[in-house]
This record gives C-alpha cells, sequence and structure tokens, in this order.
C-alpha cells in the first residue's frame, strides 16, 4: 500500500523468493547445519582407525561443501531477504522489528560460524602435519562449529514457525511469546535430524567422485555414511511425526472458522506420504548399505539425495502453502495488508489510502486503469497479466474462454472470493474498487497489456498532489 | 520555505505500526558501528581483487610479480566471507531504522537490486576458480588472468547498486523522476561517492598488506624470495599514500555534489575533522616511504589508528547527513501513520459493533468493561474468543476468523441471504449461469434444504461442464440449512 510496487510479471513474485529461499535450504540444510556435523565425525573416524585415506576423504568433501556454502549458500541466504524486501517489504519489515534481537543474535552466531568454518577448512592441513595433538584440536574444532551451524537453525526456525502461527503474540507483542510459538519446536525436531540424513546423502553422492580406484574403501566409506544416516532416520521419523500433528492445529487456527479445506488435505495427506517413503526409504537403504556395501547398486549413491532433496523442496512449499492467506499468520495477509484495517480500508477504500496511485476517485474514464492499479495493489503479489499463475487463465477456467466476461459478475466473485478459495485474502477495498478491478479483468479478455512495474516504470502519485507547496493533506 | 516546498512533492508513505526494537540511538550505533566493519572486509575484497589482477599481468613480464598476485589472492576468501557475514547486520539495522526509505529505494531499483545475488555468487566462483586452477592454468595465463579481469569487472559493478540504493533512499522527492536502476544512478552524488569508495579500497588494501606482508608468521623468503621486505612494505605504502592524496580532491566533490537539503553545520564539522585527522597519517605514511632506515612498519600501527578515526568521522557525518536529509520527511511520514492508525482502530470498533449484534455473546463481551480478560466460544460460529479489555484494539484473532472481513453487503437482508452473498454469491446467481449452475435450476433438483446442505458440505461432480464446487463444511450447519432455504425460496419464483 506504501510503496512502490516491484513485480515480476513473467516469472510471479512468489517464485522468485521460491528458487532463492529452496535453493538455500537445498544448501543449509545438507552442508552446513548437517554438513559440518558429518565431515567431523568423518574426521574424527579416521584419527581413531588411523587410515588416512578417511581424512582425505573428509576433506574433499568438506573443500566442496566449504567453496558451495559459502558463496551460493551465503549469498542466498542474503537473497531471501532481498527478495522479501522487494516482493513483500511490509511482511519482512514488520518480521524484523519483532524480531531484531532473534536476527541479531544469529548474526553473532553467523559471525561466529564463518570465522570458525574458515579457521576449520583453511588450517586442516597444516594442522593435521603437526601431529595427533594439534589433529584432535582440529577435531574438537569441528565439532565446535558443528554446534554453531546447528545454531543458526535454532534461531532461524523460530522466525519460520511464528510465520505460520504467531501464537499469543498477537495478544502480549512479545518477542518470547514470538519466538517459542507452537510450530517452533516440533519444526525444529523435524528439520534437524533431515538436516543430518542430507548431509550424508550429499557426502554418498560425492564419495562416487572421491573413491576412484579404491574399491575396498569405497565400501568402507558408504557403510560408514549409510550408519551415520541409520542412526538419524529414527530421529527424523519422530520429528515428522510430531510436526504432521501439530500442522493441522496450526492452520486452525490460523484459516477462517476451522476448516479443512479441499485443497489442504490434499496437500498434508501427500506431504505425509512423501514424508513416510523418503525417510523410510533412507531408513531402508542405508540398512541395505550397512548390510551387503558390495551389493549397493550404484543409482542408489545419488537416489537419496534427490529423495532428500525433493522431500525437502516439498515440504518449504506445502509450508508456504498453508501459511495463506496470511503472510504472518492472523496479522498480516498474504497482499501486504494488515487485518487490522481492512474495516476502513473497505469502509474508505483503498484509493484514498495508497501512497502511489494516479487517481484518488474512479470516473467511467479512468476505470480500467485505476482498476489495474488497484489490481497491482491487491492481486499482484501472487497473480501476474501475462507470466506464471496469471489472472486471465484464472477467469477463463471459471467462466470460459468463448464467453464474455462480464464485469458483475467479476466484481461480484470478489466478495466471496476468501471463502470459495480459502487461501486468498478478502477483498480489501470498496464496491467501486470491486468494480474497477473487474472491469480492468474483463478488459484483459479483449485487450493485451503489459504490466508497468516500479523497477522499470517508477511510480506516481495524483497530478494534484505533485504540485510544490500543494502538501497531501488527507 | 523552499526546503518545505520541495518536500511536499515527494510521496510521504506510511510506516510499518510496529514499534522500534530498542531505543533508536542504539540501534544507529549498532548501524554505524557493524557498517565500518562490513565496509572495511568490502574494502579489502575489492582491493586485494583488483591489486591481484593488476600484479598477475605485471607478472607476465616480471614473474615474481606472479607469486605476489597469488598471495595476496590467497586473502580474498577470509576477507570475502567476513564481507558478507558482517554486512547482515547493518542490513538488519537499515531495515529497522529506514524501513520505508529503504524498501521504496529497493523497489525502484529492483532489477538491479535482485540481480546483485547472482552477481556476487558469480564473482565469488570466479574468485575460488582463479585461485584454486593458478597452478594447473600456468600455461594459459591469458584464460587464468580472464577469470580474474571478469571477477574485478563485477566486483566494479556491484557498488554502483548499493550506492544507487542508499543514495535514492535520501531523496524522496526524486522518487517520482526515477525510472529503474540507471536513472538512480545519474543522481547526483552516486558517482563521486562511488570513486571515493574505489580509492579508500586501495589505501586500505595497502595498509593491509603493509601488515600482511611484514608479520613473523609471512615467511617473506620462501613466500616471496625475489622481494625485499621493506621495499614491498614501502611499495604498498605508496600506494596507499597515492590514493589518499587524490582523496583529498574527490572527497570534497562528494560533499559538494551532496543536495543541500541534508547539509548541516555538525555534518561539514564532523567530515572536517576526519580530512584533518587524515593529514598527520598521510604525515606518518610521507615518513615511512622515504625512510631510510630498516625498521619500515614502524609508524604502522600509529596510521592504522589514524585512519580508523577518520573511518569513524566519514561514517557519522554520513549518518547526520542521512538524519538531516529525511529529517522533515520522517516527520510528515510519522504523523500520517499516526493519522491511519486512529482511523483504522476506530473503523475496527465501529465493524466490531456490527460484528456484535451478528454474534451476540461476543458483542457483549466488547461491551462489557468490567472484565479485565474474557475467554470463551462465540455461540454463533463456535470460534474461541479472548478479550482483553487494555488491549487498545479488539481481538484479530477472532476478527479476521470470521465473515466480518468480507465486504460488507445491502441493509435488510435475510440471514440465509447474508451468508449466501458472502459465501455461494461468487458462483451462483439467481437466474443465470455464473461457475456454478443458476438457484432456478438448483430449486428444481433438491425440494427442502436438507439436501443442499448435504451437497454442499461434501460436493462432487455431477455436471460435466461445471467445474467442481469446493466443499464449505467449515461453514456452521445452521447457516447452511439458512442457505439451503434462501436458495429454494429465491429459485422457485
Amino acid at each position: 500500500m506504501d510503496l512502490p510496487i516491484f513485480h515480476l510479471d513473467w516469472l510471479n513474485n512468489r517464485f522468485l523468493i521460491g528458487i532463492i529461499a529452496v535453493l538455500h535450504v537445498f544448501i543449509n540444510h545438507p552442508l552446513a547445519v548437517g554438513g559440518i556435523a558429518f565431515v567431523s565425525t568423518l574426521e574424527w573416524w579416521g584419527r581413531r582407525t588411523g587410515d588416512a585415506r578417511w581424512d582425505k576423504l573428509a576433506y574433499r568433501i568438506m573443500t566442496t561443501f566449504f567453496v558451495i556454502t559459502t558463496t551460493i549458500g551465503a549469498m542466498t541466504g542474503v537473497g531471501i531477504w532481498f527478495s522479501a524486501g522487494l516482493v513483500n517489504p511490509i511482511a519482512i519489515g514488520s518480521l524484523i522489528r519483532v524480531f531484531y534481537w532473534g536476527w541479531f543474535t544469529e548474526w553473532i552466531v553467523f559471525v561466529t560460524e564463518v570465522v570458525l568454518i574458515l579457521i576449520y577448512y583453511l588450517t586442516w592441513k597444516s594442522w593435521t602435519a603437526q601431529g595427533d595433538a594439534k589433529k584432535r584440536s582440529h577435531i574438537r574444532l569441528g565439532f565446535g562449529l558443528a554446534a554453531a551451524s546447528w545454531l543458526t537453525m535454532v534461531l532461524i526456525v523460530a522466525i519460520l514457525g511464528f510465520m505460520m502461527d504467531t501464537g499469543t503474540w498477537l495478544r502480549d507483542k512479545s518477542f518470547f511469546s514470538a519466538f517459542l510459538n507452537p510450530a517452533y519446536l516440533p519444526q525444529l525436531s523435524f528439520r534437524t535430524p533431515v538436516a543430518m540424513m542430507m548431509a550424508g546423502g550429499a557426502g554418498l553422492f560425492l564419495v562416487v567422485f572421491f573413491t576412484r580406484g579404491d574399491r575396498e574403501f569405497r565400501m568402507k566409506a558408504v557403510r560408514a555414511i549409510a550408519l551415520w544416516q541409520l542412526c538419524w532416520s529414527p530421529f527424523a521419523f519422530l520429528g515428522a511425526t510430531w510436526y504432521a500433528n501439530i500442522i493441522p492445529s496450526t492452520m486452525i487456527a490460523n484459516l477462517s472458522v476451522a476448516n479443512t479445506t479441499q485443497h489442504f488435505a490434499e496437500w498434508f495427506s501427500i506431504v505425509k506420504q512423501l514424508v513416510l517413503y523418503v525417510t523410510l526409504g533412507g531408513m531402508v537403504l542405508a540398512a541395505w548399505a550397512v548390510i551387503r556395501p558390495q551389493w549397493y547398486p550404484r543409482a542408489m549413491y545419488f537416489v537419496p539425495f534427490i529423495g532428500f532433496l525433493f522431500l525437502l523442496g516439498h515440504f518449504e512449499r506445502v509450508r508456504e502453502f498453508i501459511r495463506k492467506p496470511f503472510a504472518i499468520g492472523n496479522y498480516l495477509y498474504s497482499n501486504g495488508i494488515r487485518a487490522q484495517d481492512y474495516p476502513l480500508l473497505q469502509k474508505e477504500g483503498m484509493l484514498k489510502h495508497l501512497t502511489y496511485i494516479s487517481a484518488r476517485e474512479i470516473t467511467p474514464e479512468n476505470q480500467v486503469r485505476v482498476g489495474k492499479e488497484l489490481f497491482m495493489a491487491a492481486c499482484s503479489r501472487c497473480h501476474t497479466i501475462n507470466g506464471i499463475n496469471n489472472i486471465s487463465s484464472n477467469l477463463e477456467a471459471m467462466y470460459g474462454k468463448s464467453k464474455t466476461w462480464e464485469t458483475d459478475v467479476v466484481a461480484n466473485y470478489f466478495v466471496a472470493m476468501h471463502k470459495t478459495r480459502t487461501f486468498m485474502p478478502p477483498f480489501p477495498g470498496n464496491d467501486d474498487e470491486r468494480k474497477a478491478i473487474a472491469s480492468y479483468l474483463v478488459w484483459l479478455q479483449t485487450n493485451r497489456d503489459e504490466a508497468e512495474p516500479a523497477q522499470s516504470s517508477g511510480v506516481t502519485i495524483p497530478k494534484t498532489e505533485q504540485q510544490p507547496g500543494m502538501a497531501q493533506q488527507r | 520555505m523552499l526546503l518545505a516546498q520541495i518536500q511536499s512533492a515527494a510521496p510521504i508513505p506510511r510506516d510499518i505500526p510496529l514499534p522500534l526494537p530498542a531505543p533508536e540511538w542504539l540501534l544507529i550505533t549498532l548501524l554505524v558501528v557493524s557498517f565500518i566493519l562490513h565496509i572495511l572486509f568490502v574494502n579489502l575484497m575489492l582491493g586485494s581483487a583488483v591489486l591481484t589482477l593488476i600484479y598477475e599481468i605485471r607478472g607476465r613480464k616480471q614473474p615474481e610479480y606472479d607469486g605476489l598476485a597469488y598471495e595476496i589472492a590467497r586473502t580474498i576468501t577470509v576477507n570475502k566471507s567476513l564481507a558478507v557475514v558482517l554486512g547482515v547486520a547493518p542490513l538488519l539495522s537499515i531495515n529497522v531504522l529506514y524501513t520505508m526509505h529503504f524498501y521504496t529505494a529497493n523497489a525502484l531499483t529492483g532489477t538491479a537490486w535482485i540481480l546483485l545475488i547472482p552477481m556476487i555468487i558469480l564473482t565469488f566462483l570466479l574468485l575460488y576458480a582463479h585461485k584454486y586452477s593458478w597452478e594447473k592454468l600456468r600455461e594459459h595465463k591469458g584464460l587464468h588472468i580472464s577469470m580474474i579481469a571478469a571477477a574485478v569487472l563485477l566486483f566494479l559493478m556491484i557498488p554502483l547498486v548499493f550506492l544507487a540504493n542508499v543514495n535514492l533512499m535520501l531523496f524522496p522527492e526524486k522518487w517520482l523522476t526515477v525510472k529503474g536502476f540507471f536513472s538512480a544512478l545519474l543522481l547526483p552524488n552516486v558517482f563521486p561517492r562511488y570513486f571515493h569508495f574505489l580509492c579508500a579500497s586501495l589505501a586500505i588494501t595497502g595498509l593491509f598488506l603493509v601488515w600482511y606482508v611484514g608479520r613473523k608468521q609471512f615467511n617473506l623468503a620462501e613466500r616471496l624470495p625475489q622481494f625485499e621486505k621493506n621495499a614491498l612494505r614501502k611499495q604498498f605504502y605508496s600506494l596507499a599514500f597515492g590514493v589518499s592524496v587524490a582523496q583529498f580532491t574527490i572527497g570534497p566533490l562528494v560533499l559538494f555534489t551532496l543536495p543541500e537539503r541534508g547539509i548541516s553545520a555538525k555534518m561539514v564539522v564532523t567530515i572536517l575533522s576526519g580530512a584533518v585527522i587524515a593529514l598527520p597519517a598521510l604525515w606518518y605514511m610521507w615518513k615511512e616511504i622515504t625512510s631510510q632506515e630498516a625498521n619500515v612498519g614502524q609508524h604502522l600501527y600509529r596510521i592504522a589508528g589514524l585512519f580508523s578515526l577518520v573511518v569513524v568521522a566519514m561514517a557519522s557525518g554520513r549518518h547526520l547527513y542521512r538524519e538531516e536529509a529525511l529529517a522533515d520527511h520522517r516527520t510528515q511520514m510519522k504523523i500520517k501513520t499516526e493519522a491511519f492508525e486512529r482511523a483504522s482502530v476506530e473503523a475496527l470498533k465501529e465493524r466490531m459493533k456490527t460484528l456484535g449484534k451478528e454474534h451476540p455473546n461476543v458483542g457483549n463481551m466488547t461491551e462489557r468493561k468490567a472484565l479485565a480478560l474474557q475467554k470463551g466460544e462465540c455461540e454463533t460460529c463456535h470460534h474461541p474468543v479472548e478479550w482483553n479489555e487494555e488491549m487498545q484494539a479488539p481481538p484479530m484473532s477472532f476478527l479476521a476468523a470470521h465473515t466480518d472481513l468480507s465486504p460488507p453487503i445491502k441493509a435488510g437482508a435475510s440471514h440465509g441471504e447474508t451468508v449466501f452473498v458472502q459465501n455461494c454469491g461468487a458462483c451462483h446467481a439467481v437466474d443465470k449461469k455464473l461457475i456454478g449452475p443458476p438457484l432456478t435450476e438448483i430449486a428444481q433438483v433438491y425440494n427442502e434444504p436438507n439436501g443442499i446442505v448435504t451437497w454442499a458440505k461434501a460436493p462432487g461432480k455431477k455436471r460435466p461442464d461445471y467445474p467442481q464446487m469446493p466443499a464449505f463444511a467449515h461453514v456452521p450447519e445452521t447457516d447452511l440449512k439458512a442457505v439451503g432455504e434462501y436458495m429454494l425460496q429465491a429459485g422457485k419464483r
């Protein structure tokens, strides 16, 4: 409402955050949170067995993890903020006001993590050469780093949980009630073992490349890594069960009246099955590799990791989906408008309160133009004009491609939109504004239009307010 | 007077109506301090990349410089990781302190802003590839140098995006004129500041290298046998000295191209005292460069200390400018935000009153001032309610969970019609097919409302040419029955 509208019409704004966030999670879970604990364990095992091949393998895996986490991993983390600041700035801005100290603490943990990872990786060879006492310190350093990496997850998951269920924060607005929201601990106890198992998956993946020409050692490595996965898999299963049981009650608190919509029920059952298949499948494969590593098929070196990526990607999608229609549960809708402001906006209209708009009144002449601007303000966080999830294809599915769409019918739809499509927010404006958006959408059936987003077309305010000396007295 | 006029042509957004997480002075301190730390490592990362490129090219004719380039390249791994991670804290702080200004600038330069992420990733990957392929590509120097050249080119573009942003956020009166990143880049002050930053990067990297190659742990005789320590340190001192002297012409240019609105006596004095502190630092550097003695580097910590003071003064001056430039605009934003907040709460209370009539026991709760906390269930829709009298606003969870966020409908409608319009009207009309069949058709299929209730709770798919209806099990049965009655009555007419 108060910010220039950044909009990617071809890609869809949510998709932008989605790509960056999923990429970040794909790196952060297996290669950092789980990865460091995994590599340290390998290094520890190498010292225990006295077989230098373990240390070499651990170092090579660490090199891969190091290069990826300090480039794509680190920058996609920043990228989530950048993209959220563009796509739903009010949501991320509100979250930062609530969680400033949580994030600040996380920053301190991050700095610790980065300093330790630099020391850990860059001193590996020199400390190893300096004898056993130094090697032991190096291994201890590795476990310290593993703890720091895990702590970053401990902190961030609280914020993720908060977006789904704000718990008692809406009443007391305190940091701790926000931090210890109902979804927090179950989600953490799911993500932790999954990260550990994924690290094993990534390790198994790399073993193929790093044990060439030494089949005997490869069998040993496969067996050790599978054992690692097997140890974590019951925890992953328990965590997933706890988390799966908490989701419905969270959503009951969120969704308009206690309902499980068709969509939600479908998604939820899919994800439940997926968790079951992937964790159990991972368990079976790991058991196979532990018992008979020499019979373990080569393709299966890659399958667990890809399976886990698939699970995690799907999991994040569902988490995002069930958050709808809110960006912050019960507080802020996904369109960036506070639930509290609805009565005012519905009474007085959005036009009166939008900062960037070309007119404050709807006339027959400007109806389509203003309708488009209102569409951008109220709908463009999820819908596009021509790209992914474009609004015309939605209307075609509802009203038919060949039939002429009617403004009144479309405008009428907005009244009950949030009741039939419970993942959508209610309409935030007045009757004239509903009709203006509807007239723009109907106009789209026969006209081609392009988005004019702020990042290329800039912003505007009504002409009368642009004159110097005429302050906006609204 | 003129200033007020300029200000009024600027858009005035409302702020996020949540309190700051800490006293403003604390957030400002954290912003300035963490930003200095961040930019220090950014300077080192950029400066080292540039020097690596220059020395590696020089190394083609003078092989000893290839070794020097490699030693400098090795420092980038640590410096770039710290630069990124230290950037999180100032980003966090600028987000809370200048929320709307920062996000506005981000959105207006959105394409370039989000491209920063892949650009920085690519640069870092190039730097790793360059460092780790030094031996492998010894016979393919051209290819090897082109990697660092590409990284440097990207590094030189990246600051422009940041500078365009932090510059644009200071000038709300320019927000209406900016059309994309390149036009934001052309606003005054961006380029002078850019060159100021580049020179600072080289100066700081020069001093850093004086320290780096002079350390006891740095075994110069083994790592760079062709170089003599004092001569090498003098070479880095000369670089730092040269660009620092250049700053005395670029600095004033930065100051003079700043729009005058944010300039205050306090700010100018702070900046100038920074420049004055830089003079003894230059003097000590000069002494080191011209020193005939063996112990070059004896003044290094003194120089570093003085330069730290210069940086603190410049960053503080920067902050004073920002505060002054945005003071009027922020006041206007505050007034607008508070006015909106009052209107929002009023409208909400009004809506709660109407709602109280539809949901009587909850409505009564809002009237009862005596009770501190009320807990219960709405008898109409069975949603749990908590109402705290001390709260300024009514319970949002209740409001959001109720029908009342639907746009208001016509007065005098029956309960059945109200629920119908709010839940079914999107797809069903009286005598016209919208998405689902009209009521006239439905009334022919059903004789009594219970059939409609059963269907609405778990709809199937009967008609091949219609999309399947979503379930309405979340609507209370009494409401569905009222809807059924209304549908039959309206459809038979």
